[in-house]
């Protein structure tokens, strides 16, 4: 039962003094730990703020590699409210019928080809496949692009290594380019054409703003959503049990959804720049400094959630912050929300039992802390209800 | 089986009737505008937000601690709101009047 555990770094440190240090390339974040305290810092955007220079809220910060502002998420209202109401709509459509059938079809697909094969390392074979076709339903472009996307690996910002990768982001960028400019040329239904027709206050929005809505939509949902699956299915190797109960219960499905995206964090943290000088938990934060918001921490409070460190797959009040909470909640919850509830039931309808032969974890370097966010690789069997 | 009456953002009333189950599952299953249930009702994304009118607080009783520290950051909040997945159906709740709360 050890394999599959996220073990919280970070509970000393959130007992004791409640929050953390980072260097992060001389820029130095103090990192919230309470669930108090980070959703009172999420919610006053005043004091701090996301929309300082473009990538610095981000942690590690992007500043060396990225000039778009990622629109809405590193906007402040009330300008954030103008481009977030544009935008909400197209990514609520995981919710309609049909997306939720195109999406179903794709995941019944996957799933039938990796217990075909039996033997599978989940993070590219299964994970970033199943997080690059659904995508596609996303932007509503044809399937065969999540081919691009697959091969470009797990990471759109970092090669092999974890440090910051400017060749492979200005990957990313220059792709977002080029399908902009040919949606410009030849626009369809999908969401670049979109962006392109869409106006806020009165003005049509521009490349770099449609870039900004772009490189958002792709690198969000990344990274977070192969983590969810991968650690999913880790989980349900360990407990076949789960699985079942799944089968036996379906209406758990939607609490089950909920309490393993508490308990995996798919996103560690975020940062926010403080306009001013202030404090949280008695602890001094200067003006132009920045705080993170560590979800995965305030995730594993016990001061809210019994038994934090277990996942009790019908878990009934789950106030978990990993979709991050207040103005900038996360625009892709919808969407990977409905991926994780059609992965759960195509499981529990296919999947009798899953062996993990081997893996080798992802562990992120938080300096004072190391948090486990899922693997590098991990390779297991599938057996077949 | 109980009669529980929605007030929209835009004043229209619509009456509904249940009998288990949550008022948010309720709201969403009657496509009641304003009431989204995002995180399917484990009082984790403030998404079903109304305010109880003040003579039917006693119907639906007061938020838990959970509850409450979810709603005091709701910029709409007042001291009749709940987050109505919090609030189970039952016969106690037959006439009660909800207000569907702004959206942040």
């Amino acid at each position: 039962m050890e394999k599959s555990k996220l073990l919280d770094p970070f509970e000393e440190a959130r007992l004791s003094k409640g929050y953390g240090k980072m260097n992060d390339q001389d820029d130095p974040v103090t990192m919230i730990l309470r669930l108090k305290d980070v959703r009172k810092c999420a919610h006053n955007w005043k004091a701090f703020q996301s929309g300082a220079t473009p990538g610095r809220i981000v942690v590690p910060s992007e500043v060396n590699i990225r000039d778009t502002r990622q629109i809405p998420f590193e906007v402040d209202p009330p300008l954030h409210k103008d481009y977030r109401s544009l935008i909400e709509p197209w990514f609520k459509r995981p919710l309609e019928k049909e997306y939720k059938q195109k999406l179903t079809g794709q995941i019944e697909a996957i799933v039938d080809e990796v217990i075909a094969k039996k033997t599978v390392e989940v993070v590219q074979d299964f994970s970033l496949r199943l997080q690059s076709r659904a995508l596609t339903l996303l932007l509503n472009i044809p399937f065969e692009e999540s081919e691009t996307w697959i091969g470009w690996g797990t990471h759109v910002f970092r090669s092999e290594g974890e440090s910051l990768d400017a060749d492979k982001a200005n990957l990313l960028y220059d792709y977002i380019d080029q399908q902009i400019i040919k949606a410009e040329r030849n626009p369809g239904n999908d969401l670049y054409s979109m962006l392109l027709s869409s106006e806020v206050n009165g003005k049509k929005l521009t490349h770099e703003e449609v870039k900004g809505v772009m490189i958002l939509t792709f690198a969000g949902g990344r990274d977070t959503v192969i983590n969810a699956v991968t650690n999913s299915i880790a989980y349900f190797a360990e407990h076949p049990e789960s699985l079942k109960q799944l089968r036996e219960n379906p209406d758990v499905t939607g609490k089950a959804v909920e309490e393993l995206i508490r308990y995996f964090s798919p996103l560690t943290h975020m940062g926010r720049v403080a306009t001013q000088d202030t404090q949280v938990c008695e602890h001094a934060i200067k003006a132009d400094s920045r705080i993170s918001l560590c979800w995965a921490s305030a995730n594993r409070d016990a001061s809210v959630f019994e038994n934090p460190n277990d996942i009790v797959l019908d878990r009934k009040v789950n106030p978990h912050v990993s979709f991050g909470f207040g103005t900038h909640n996360c625009l892709g919850a919808t969407h990977a929300r409905q991926i994780m509830n059609i992965l759960l039931v195509t499981l529990a309808k296919k999947v009798k039992s899953i062996e993990i032969l081997d893996y080798t974890e992802n562990i992120e370097d938080l300096e004072e802390f190391k948090r486990k966010v899922g693997y590098d690789s991990i390779k297991v069997n599938f057996n077949a209800l | 089986m109980a009669k529980i009456t929605f007030i929209t953002t835009e004043n229209k009333s619509i009456i509904l009737e249940g009998t288990t189950g949550s008022l948010m599952q309720l709201a969403v299953d009657n496509s009641i505008p304003g009431i989204d249930g995002d995180c399917g009702g484990v009082c984790s994304c403030a998404t079903c937000h109304v305010h109880v009118h003040p003579e039917h607080v006693e119907k639906t009783g007061e938020a838990s601690e959970i509850e409450t520290d979810m709603l005091e950051l709701n910029d709409h909040y007042n001291e009749y709101s709940r987050l109505c997945c919090q609030i189970e159906i039952n016969e106690k709740l037959d006439g009660v009047v909800l207000q569907v709360a702004e959206s942040e």
